[in-house]
């Protein structure tokens, strides 16, 4: 399942981004995730819940996620090195970061993801 | 109370084993590791604990056609397929049959953030999938603890590896895991409490700078199995382990007889020489001729068409050729035409255990007749004379067992008592020489005793040991009065003997001569006597007549006168004065 309607608003943010105000070029970028969940399992619903939600509130447009069931795709979680399950992948901008649980710490995630500033 | 046994199940059914393929752990633990279950595999760093899991899979492709999962936390498939290639596997051929799948699962604990709760489960996916796409039947998992530098939810992981284990157990694939040995513990994070079924400790010990690896199987629920530590070995062709203290006296006694090489020493040998397949060992000191003594028995054997397998030591085969060769063997044409070996290592090479694992490997492929050790003593500067000596005496059963004839030889340290082999192995064997060096008149000479031959009958004299241009040659010794006498004293001593000999002969023709000689005196005494006698007697008998005639002559003048008288009465003849002397 793909989360494609936020390129519209990712587009719409680098609009505004290109507007001169001062903020850090990362927080300005677009973020990559791809989150390998297991199923309809309990932890795996609350994570995608969970990010949908991180996502809709920090990085509202200028994100791009990906979910990933690894028991219909397991040759992507040998590809991915997925070993815990929820695991969130962000691929860009790096460095390369993994966030395993159902990421219910969102103050873990907005340090982790160097997200200093909300919208 | 009553006994519930009818609520017992109807046979117990002896666990069934899975056969690792690898040369002796299978007869250690009795046929192999619990079938369809996990096995714990620990030890400290370099092992050879993922060299084990490793083989254990390889052996169960190429061996017995199952296929299996190799799970690594530690090394990229890429590495492990490198750093398998010098044992001689090759795991990208046998990853392209399908027969073998690799997976790295790598774990960085930098880039990892736990936001909340998790579970392992891609863990188990790309196992099952793994397993499910070549049908695998053997997984290793090495090393799984790594799962616990990568994660810091301690209970988490416990309860996901406790869920891994009945995961492995109800897809029936026999586990090998492997972990990291504890400070007192024989995993660092407690896998032992998980994998219930059998745990196999490996160590690598270093004892006087030689390093030993040893195995142990710490438990084995449901089978009996050998709980010693055994010695193992890796080369070229993987892990061997050597359960050789398992050997029993159970080894066959054969009652042909070989002959030593030396003539002589037969003959003190009941005639015959050696037992096949017994054990020779020969002591002596330094240069009392023990090699050559060897390299006759070899030389012999060989001419019998017997292989000869020669561990030496201490020096190289072609110090050996070329010395033997000067006491006129020739080993040369043995070594081209393949019926004799030598096998030169020196005894700190490595550990004991090694040197016994390579000799058992050295006689398990060029398969001898005749094994040669030369000099077993030195064994004990690689390890301990106690571990020497539970050693050699497992080298000399397993010899006995593959009714090879060993011949031993040992150093002893001179000054000590002679009867006294260093490494004190002296009653595992059945056939003792010593040489001795007997030294006296300003030299050193050999002499040879056997000082016991079992099973035969055999010469208790001492024979002096020569070593000519044409080989051994076994001399008697001088018995004597002044002791045993050897070389130049023997000489010496048979030169003067016969001196003393001649003079005792002319002494008696002396004494003959004398006897001789006053017998004629004698006689020569006898006849003057005689002569002495007859003189005097004959002066006596005249003396006697002259007398006689002096008295009748005074009678007749008497008588003369008295009739000149016209005497009354004439006396008749007058009494005679003296006795008639009768002549003689």
């Amino acid at each position: 399942m793909r989360d494609n309607d936020n390129t519209r608003s990712a587009q719409k943010n680098k609009r505004l981004t290109g507007t001169g105000t001062t903020r850090p070029p990362f927080d300005c970028a677009t973020y990559d995730f791809r989150l390998f969940v297991s199923g309809m399992t309990p932890n795996s619903l609350r994570a995608i819940e969970n990010i949908r939600a991180f996502c809709k509130e920090h990085l509202a447009g200028r994100y791009h996620l990906e979910i990933i069931d690894i028991y219909q795709q397991p040759l992507c979680a040998k590809e991915y090195q997925i070993v815990a399950v929820p695991t969130l992948v962000k691929q860009t901008p790096p460095p390369a970061r993994r966030f395993i649980g159902d990421l219910s710490h969102t103050d873990r995630l907005l340090s982790g993801l160097g997200v200093s500033c909300s919208r | 109370m009553k006994p519930k046994a009818e609520s017992l199940p109807v046979a117990a059914i002896p666990i069934a084993k899975c056969p690792t393929g690898i040369k002796g752990l299978d007869e250690i633990t009795g046929g192999g590791l619990p079938l369809g279950r996990p096995s714990l595999v620990c030890g400290g760093t370099g092992c050879g604990k993922t060299l084990l899991a490793m083989e254990f899979l390889v052996r169960g492709t190429t061996e017995f056609g199952e296929p299996g999962v190799y799970i690594s936390f530690e090394e990229k498939s890429e590495e492990l397929a490198q750093n398998f290639t010098s044992l001689g596997f090759d795991l990208v051929e046998l990853v392209g049959r399908s027969v073998l799948a690799l997976d790295y699962i790598h774990i960085d604990a930098s880039e990892i953030e736990e936001t909340g709760v998790f579970d392992l489960e891609g863990l188990f996916i790309r196992l099952a999938h793994a397993i499910d796409s070549i049908g695998a039947r053997r997984v290793a998992l090495d090393t799984i603890e790594s799962l616990f530098s990568g994660f810091s939810h301690d209970a988490l992981l416990r309860a996901e590896l406790r869920r891994l284990f009945r995961f492995l157990k109800d897809k029936g694939v026999t586990t090998v895991i492997t972990g990291e040995q504890g400070a007192n513990t024989l995993t660092r994070y407690g896998l032992e409490e998980y994998v219930a079924d059998c745990d196999i400790f490996l160590n690598h010990k270093v004892t006087e700078q030689i390093a030993t690896r040893r195995l142990r199987i710490v438990k084995y629920r449901g089978s009996s199995h050998g709980t010693n530590e055994y010695p193992f070995l890796i080369d070229d062709q993987g892990i061997s382990v050597l359960p050789i203290s398992s050997i029993g006296l159970e080894h066959p006694a054969s009652t042909e007889r070989v002959s030593t090489g030396v003539p002589r020493l037969d003959t003190m040998l009941g005639g015959k020489g050696f037992y096949k397949g017994s054990s020779v060992l020969v002591t002596g000191t330094a240069g009392t001729g023990k090699s050559s003594l060897a390299a006759h028995f070899v030389d012999s054997a060989c001419r019998r068409g017997e292989r000869c397998l020669y561990f030496s030591f201490e020096e190289s085969r072609n110090q050996i050729v070329r010395n033997m060769f000067s006491i006129g063997i020739n080993l040369n044409p043995w070594l081209e035409a393949g019926l004799l070996q030598f096998n030169n290592v020196r005894p700190t090479m490595y550990g004991l255990e090694m040197h016994l694992v390579s000799m058992h490997k050295a006689v398990e492929t060029y398969r001898p007749d005749v094994v040669v050790v030369d000099p077993i003593s030195n064994m004990v500067t690689a390890a301990n004379p106690f571990e020497a000596k539970s050693m050699l005496s497992r080298l000399i059963d397993y010899l006995k067992l593959k009714n090879i004839t060993a011949f031993c030889t040992d150093l002893t340290v001179a000054g000590g008592t002679l009867e006294h082999t260093e490494i004190g192995i002296s009653s595992v064997m059945d056939t003792w020489l010593l040489l001795q060096v007997i030294e006296g008149s300003g030299e050193r000479n050999r002499g040879l005793f056997i000082l016991k031959s079992r099973g035969m009958e055999h010469s208790n004299q001492v024979r002096e040991f020569c070593l000519t241009s044409q080989g051994v040659q076994l001399l008697d010794v001088y018995l004597g009065p002044g002791g045993v006498l050897t070389g130049s004293g023997r000489i010496a001593q048979e030169a003067r003997e016969r001196a003393e000999a001649l003079e005792r002969a002319q002494e008696i023709e002396r004494k003959q001569r004398e006897i001789l000689r006053k017998k004629s005196l004698l006689e020569a005494q006898i006849a003057a006597l005689t002569l002495e006698f007859q003189s005097e007697k004959d002066e006596l008998e005249r003396a006697i007549e002259r007398e006689h005639l002096r008295r009748e002559h005074l009678a007749q003048t008497t008588r003369s006168v008295a009739r000149n008288r016209q005497s009354d009465e004439l006396p008749e003849a007058s009494p005679t004065p003296f006795e008639t002397v009768s002549g003689s």
